[in-house]
């Protein structure tokens, strides 16, 4: 995407010409902290904010997604994991894996599919057929992301998977990311957890009120000293108080 | 003896209610829109009847399945070239545009059909009365009674059994979540709104027989219907089956035994004593959501 700028009702801009570009087969984290754009970047890419992006172009595999409906960015490929896992909650898990399917005929890949996700995500065999309103929250975000997976996609957008759950199961489910990643589905995840996200990732972006401000390969963001500050609470010098008056300065690029 | 004879007529009139009802509750569950159209839609396929059937000489059977096809057309359309261009209004936007709707339709049928009242040719008759078990009914009735059933088992196959009403059952929950996968949110809207609005002509043609054909021939059994949805719960299809019944036999009550002039009142103060003690409606949801 190219110079992408979103606002909610033509007034509050949050996206300020933002660039960024995922390579095939990259698993690529967006990190950046509340108010930065994060899902507003997301919800922007899948078409679910109407009449956004205002300006910019926004490419996938050569095909401009500005301006199609939500429906059709999905059918050419792209699965949005939404914040809040966005699972139907009075359908059975199976019948909302199914869902994820819906666009396909091929039944036999279909059932192909279905043994791989509950390959990845043994719990969900086990709970088929409850309602998903009645599955833990980390749950509720692998039947999502099993769901999503169900459409074959070639991109998958994922907004903070990690959010409300127990660290463990939180590396859990990352390390599932990254096996499917390694299976060949790109990724662009979004994230405030950055030492796990960037564990798992190869490629990050910084973004910071609407802008990236920073962007390189995973070790290079671990290795920078404003990450490290910023986002993996690293402390260089300790204070003598026990806690920190001051706000580092952050020179950015 | 008189008191089953009115549940018996009451049942039958509440099934007319049910599957208005049945219409209303379906779009309000996709959609979160309230069709103050769905009268007036109703109304319009039962004068495409009286037209195909009086003026076009068609034999009953074709004619019906024609009318509910042109109901089925007109929900659709009304969601493809009305509805869908205002996407970006506000929910009460769109219900005030379905009330809109409504009155351009009640005024197309005055311009196109007159405001005279029409008798629509009806192969059942309610001079032939059946005795069940010491309670009379007539064909009119029992014939009206049977077909809502079928129509009702019908819905419930189409919402419960099928893939694309899968789909639909999502779509209400999660349209969001819906969109992002790629199930075809609006087709899945354009045919709610199609078998809805079928349903709607069903019920209008079964009404026939007993308000005549004119422009506000539906403005009543509209107002029950909407009374049965909610006393139901505005969520709930089997919900809105219930309180149509209910409806239906509780005004026929209240005319056998007390006033028939006031009949239509008790349908209400029977929904305002439900929703005092169930705000929710008999089987509506609580709004309830897990953290």
């Amino acid at each position: 995407m190219r110079n992408v700028e979103s606002r909610y009702q033509g007034r509050v801009t949050v996206l300020r010409g933002l660039s960024l570009t995922v390579q095939e087969g990259q698993l690529a984290v967006v990190l950046g902290s509340n108010g930065a754009g994060k899902t507003t970047l997301l919800r922007t890419i899948s078409g679910l904010i109407p009449d956004q992006p205002e300006k910019g172009v926004i490419e996938f595999e050569g095909k401009r997604l500005n301006g199609l409906d939500p429906e059709d960015i999905a059918a050419l490929g792209i699965a949005h994991v939404l914040e809040g896992r966005g699972v139907f909650p009075e359908l059975t898990v199976m019948e909302n894996l199914l869902l994820g399917a819906y666009r396909r005929a091929d039944r036999a890949g279909v059932r192909e599919d279905l043994e791989r996700v509950f390959g990845l995500f043994p719990r969900l065999k086990e709970r088929h057929r409850q309602l998903a309103g009645l599955l833990s929250g980390g749950e509720q975000q692998m039947l999502a992301i099993g769901r999503a997976l169900l459409g074959r996609p070639r991109l998958l957008l994922l907004d903070e998977p990690s959010v409300g759950l127990a660290p463990k199961l939180v590396s859990e489910i990352f390390q599932v990311l990254k096996e499917i990643n390694r299976q060949g589905t790109t990724m662009l995840l979004v994230e405030q957890n950055a030492r796990v996200a960037l564990e798992v990732a190869d490629y990050g972006f910084v973004l910071e009120t609407g802008r990236i401000v920073l962007e390189g390969s995973a070790e290079q963001l671990k290795a920078n000293e404003n990450v490290q500050e910023m986002y993996l609470g690293v402390q260089k010098e300790t204070s003598v108080k026990g806690y920190r008056r001051w706000k580092p300065k952050r020179r950015w690029a | 003896m008189f008191f089953w004879q009115l549940v018996v007529s009451g049942l039958s009139i509440g099934s007319l209610y049910a599957l208005v009802a049945l219409g209303i509750v379906l779009l309000y569950r996709t959609s979160r829109v309230l069709n103050f159209a769905h009268g007036d839609m109703s109304m319009i396929s039962t004068m495409v009847a009286y037209s195909l059937l009086t003026v076009a000489g068609v034999a009953f059977g074709p004619a019906a399945v024609l009318t509910l096809a042109a109901g089925f057309a007109l929900g659709a359309l009304f969601y493809f070239f009305v509805l869908r261009p205002v996407k970006e209004a506000t929910l009460l936007g769109q219900i005030i545009t379905t009330a809109g709707f409504s009155l351009v339709l009640s005024g197309l049928a005055v311009v196109v059909w007159g405001a005279d009242t029409k008798v629509l040719p009806f192969p059942l008759s309610r001079a032939v009365v059946y005795r069940i078990a010491g309670v009379s009914v007539n064909q009119v009735a029992l014939g009206s009674f049977a077909v809502a059933v079928v129509a009702m088992l019908g819905l419930y196959v189409l919402v419960q059994k099928t893939r694309f009403g899968l789909a639909m059952r999502a779509v209400s929950q999660n349209d969001v979540a819906a969109r992002v996968l790629g199930i075809p949110v609006r087709r899945v809207f354009a045919v709610t709104w199609g078998v809805s609005a079928t349903l709607g002509a069903i019920a209008g043609m079964l009404l026939a027989p007993v308000t005549l054909v004119n422009p506000s021939m539906m403005f009543d059994p509209f107002l029950k219907g909407f009374a049965g949805a909610v006393l139901g719960g505005l969520d709930s299809l089997p919900g809105a089956i219930v309180g149509s019944l209910i409806i239906g036999v509780a005004e026929n009550l209240f005319g056998g035994y007390v006033s028939t002039s006031l009949r239509t009142t008790v349908a209400f103060l029977i929904i305002i004593a439900v929703l005092l003690v169930r705000p929710e409606g008999l089987f509506g949801h609580k709004f309830m959501r897990r953290v």
